[in-house]
């Protein structure tokens, strides 16, 4: 219990402010750390079911971490991998079952992309990296941090794929009221296929690396 | 000559380093060895410099693509007063075309050039020719009715994401002038496909359909005959429809060096024995086509002689030139033959290529070195 108090007292240390922030620019899941690509081509076609999969990731990472940091000292190494997807995958089909109760529309639109959040890599990656070996309040930090650094790559990228691809932004159509159709513009049917996610988040971390050079691996 | 270079040595202490106007450093650089052989001299070890640099290199791809230019622009016109029913001489055909066709390469020079200037400028090298045969490419891919702001578009994104991020020119994977088609290609096909756009301005009851697209549905009755497919009076992109403009070039590059024959002749032969191997197989239709229509119709013969020997992204080894040249034009009639969804083969077969270029290289040299090791072994 006094482990617990001291660990109040510091609730907000700059230790603690750090597992949140880092996430968002240096260590960003997808950017710098490179996980979770799949899913960040797969649903950013469109603002609206980016920002729920963000919300559901974020859902699943946070208490994820939490139950994993939790559970930490009783599982035994060598079937840590299991007990880890059976926490993801009871979360996931919580969340599945929250999403197409709530939002089902958008829960039609992501279809099989939920459940495939069991796979996505973040979430092992952070189970294993971070919440095996921290402190639930830290790991529940984490858990938060790292789904914001994916949670914003997704919704940058699926801004622009949805304001060039489909010329309107969170299902408002933007493109027909500025009335550009009729000077002859079209929409990029380019930004709307896979590929284009993978090119925006390469100019993403273009943008990144030459802004901040430490980010820069030594060749 | 002797005005220009004093001209030029005049300016060139303002725009050296420390001079005043030290930012145009690059755009002087141009202009001087445009009308001058560089006077670099190599420092270091012995290196052999020869007088053939890459501005040379360039001018003769670009000499080599003016017959297709030309004959081009005098099809885009004479495809146009030809679906309105009326006959046409030679020049209002070859001014209508040339009209259709001028502001589409001086857009995408403007756009290419200007975004160069730009990385030139902030990476503090020199401005090179690598955009010089890119933007004559670019519109000979492209069909003569595409809106100039698309134009713009694809170049700046081939320029961009094709090359610049890569390091810029001889550092760039896909070849920029395909790059800026399959842009094209998959952002706006309403544009780049169908047989709607390959005649400026047709009448509405005409068939603009290419020889490609006719094949695609069936159409095999109504394929134009092998001599017009040829001399290419037939729709198609404004560079790509004639065989006899393309072999001027194709002998161009062959003879000054700049084209690999490998390469070349390895592409042919790699389509006509994917299209006899159809032929044997037989199965439907376009299967059955003869062999040699491949190579006449569509971009083939085009991306043969000037994209697929493009000598920055295709293998550098000749064994490697024999394979990559091989699978281009095995795949491309592949893709032709067997998916619906792309008509044309031949860009995404070079630019498929252009991506294993690399590893083909690689496994030449790897052999090359086992087979040396084994012979020091024994």
């Amino acid at each position: 219990m006094s482990e617990e108090k001291k660990e109040k007292k510091a609730i907000f240390s700059a230790k603690n402010r750090k597992l949140l922030i880092n996430p968002l620019h240096k260590d960003n899941p997808i950017t710098t750390q490179v996980l979770g690509i799949c899913s960040a081509l797969a649903v950013t076609a469109k603002v609206k079911p980016a920002f729920v999969m963000t919300l559901s990731v974020m859902a699943v990472l946070a208490i994820g971490n939490v139950i994993i940091s939790i559970l930490r000292n009783g599982i035994p190494p060598r079937i840590r991998i299991i007990v880890q997807l059976v926490v993801i995958a009871a979360l996931v089909i919580l969340v599945d079952q929250v999403l197409k109760a709530f939002v089902f529309d958008v829960s039609k639109q992501l279809s099989v992309f939920v459940g495939l959040i069991i796979t996505n890599c973040i979430i092992m990656g952070r189970f294993e990296a971070f919440a095996m070996a921290n402190k639930p309040w830290e790991s529940f930090l984490d858990g938060l941090g790292n789904a914001f650094g994916y949670g914003w790559i997704l919704i940058v990228v699926a801004f622009f794929r949805e304001f060039l691809g489909s010329g309107t932004i969170w299902d408002y159509p933007v493109m027909e009221k500025l009335g550009v159709y009729s000077f002859g513009y079209e929409n990029n049917g380019f930004m709307i296929l896979p590929p284009m996610a993978l090119i925006i988040v390469g100019v993403i971390i273009w943008v990144q690396r030459s802004k901040d050079k430490t980010l820069i691996e030594e060749k | 000559m002797k005005v220009i270079r004093k001209i030029l040595d005049d300016i060139k202490p303002n725009v050296q380093k420390g001079g005043k106007f030290e930012i145009f450093h690059s755009a002087f650089d141009a202009v001087e060895t445009l009308f001058f052989v560089p006077d670099k001299v190599t420092i270091k070890g012995s290196h052999i410099r020869d007088g053939i640099d890459m501005k040379r290199t360039m001018i003769v791809v670009f000499i080599a693509l003016i017959p297709a230019l030309l004959f081009g622009m005098w099809n885009v016109g004479f495809q146009h007063f030809k679906s309105l029913g009326e006959t046409v001489t030679l020049w209002p055909a070859f001014w209508y075309g040339f009209w259709k066709v001028l502001p589409i390469v001086i857009v995408t020079y403007v756009v290419g050039l200007g975004i160069e200037i730009i990385f030139a400028q902030k990476r503090g090298h020199d401005v090179n020719e690598g955009f010089f045969v890119s933007g004559i490419l670019i519109p000979l891919v492209l069909p003569p009715d595409i809106p100039l702001w698309m134009v713009a578009v694809a170049t700046a994104f081939a320029v961009i994401i094709g090359k610049e991020v890569f390091g810029g020119t001889g550092m760039n994977i896909l070849n920029p002038a395909l790059t800026a088609r399959a842009f094209l290609f998959f952002a706006y096909p309403s544009f780049m496909s169908g047989d709607k756009v390959w005649i400026s301005d047709k009448a509405d009851a005409f068939s603009g359909a290419t020889p490609l697209g006719d094949a695609l549905v069936g159409n095999f009755d109504k394929l134009p005959n092998p001599m017009d497919m040829i001399t290419g009076i037939i729709p198609g992109s404004i560079g790509e429809t004639s065989i006899i403009a393309i072999s001027i070039g194709a002998l161009i590059l062959l003879f000054t060096g700049v084209a690999s024959w490998r390469i070349l002749f390895s592409t042919i032969a790699g389509a006509l024995i994917m299209g006899l191997l159809f032929n044997l197989w037989g199965y439907n239709d376009y299967m059955n086509l003869p062999a040699h229509y491949h190579l006449i119709m569509g971009g083939f013969a085009f991306g043969a002689v000037f994209m697929a020997t493009d000598p920055v992204t295709a293998s550098q080894t000749n064994k490697g030139k024999y394979i990559y040249g091989f699978l281009i034009g095995l795949l491309a009639v592949l893709i032709r033959v067997f998916n619906p969804a792309y008509p044309e083969g031949m860009m995404l077969a070079i630019l498929l290529m252009n991506v294993f270029a690399p590893l083909i290289d690689y496994y030449v040299v790897a052999s090359n070195i086992n087979k040396r090791l084994k012979r020091v072994k024994a």
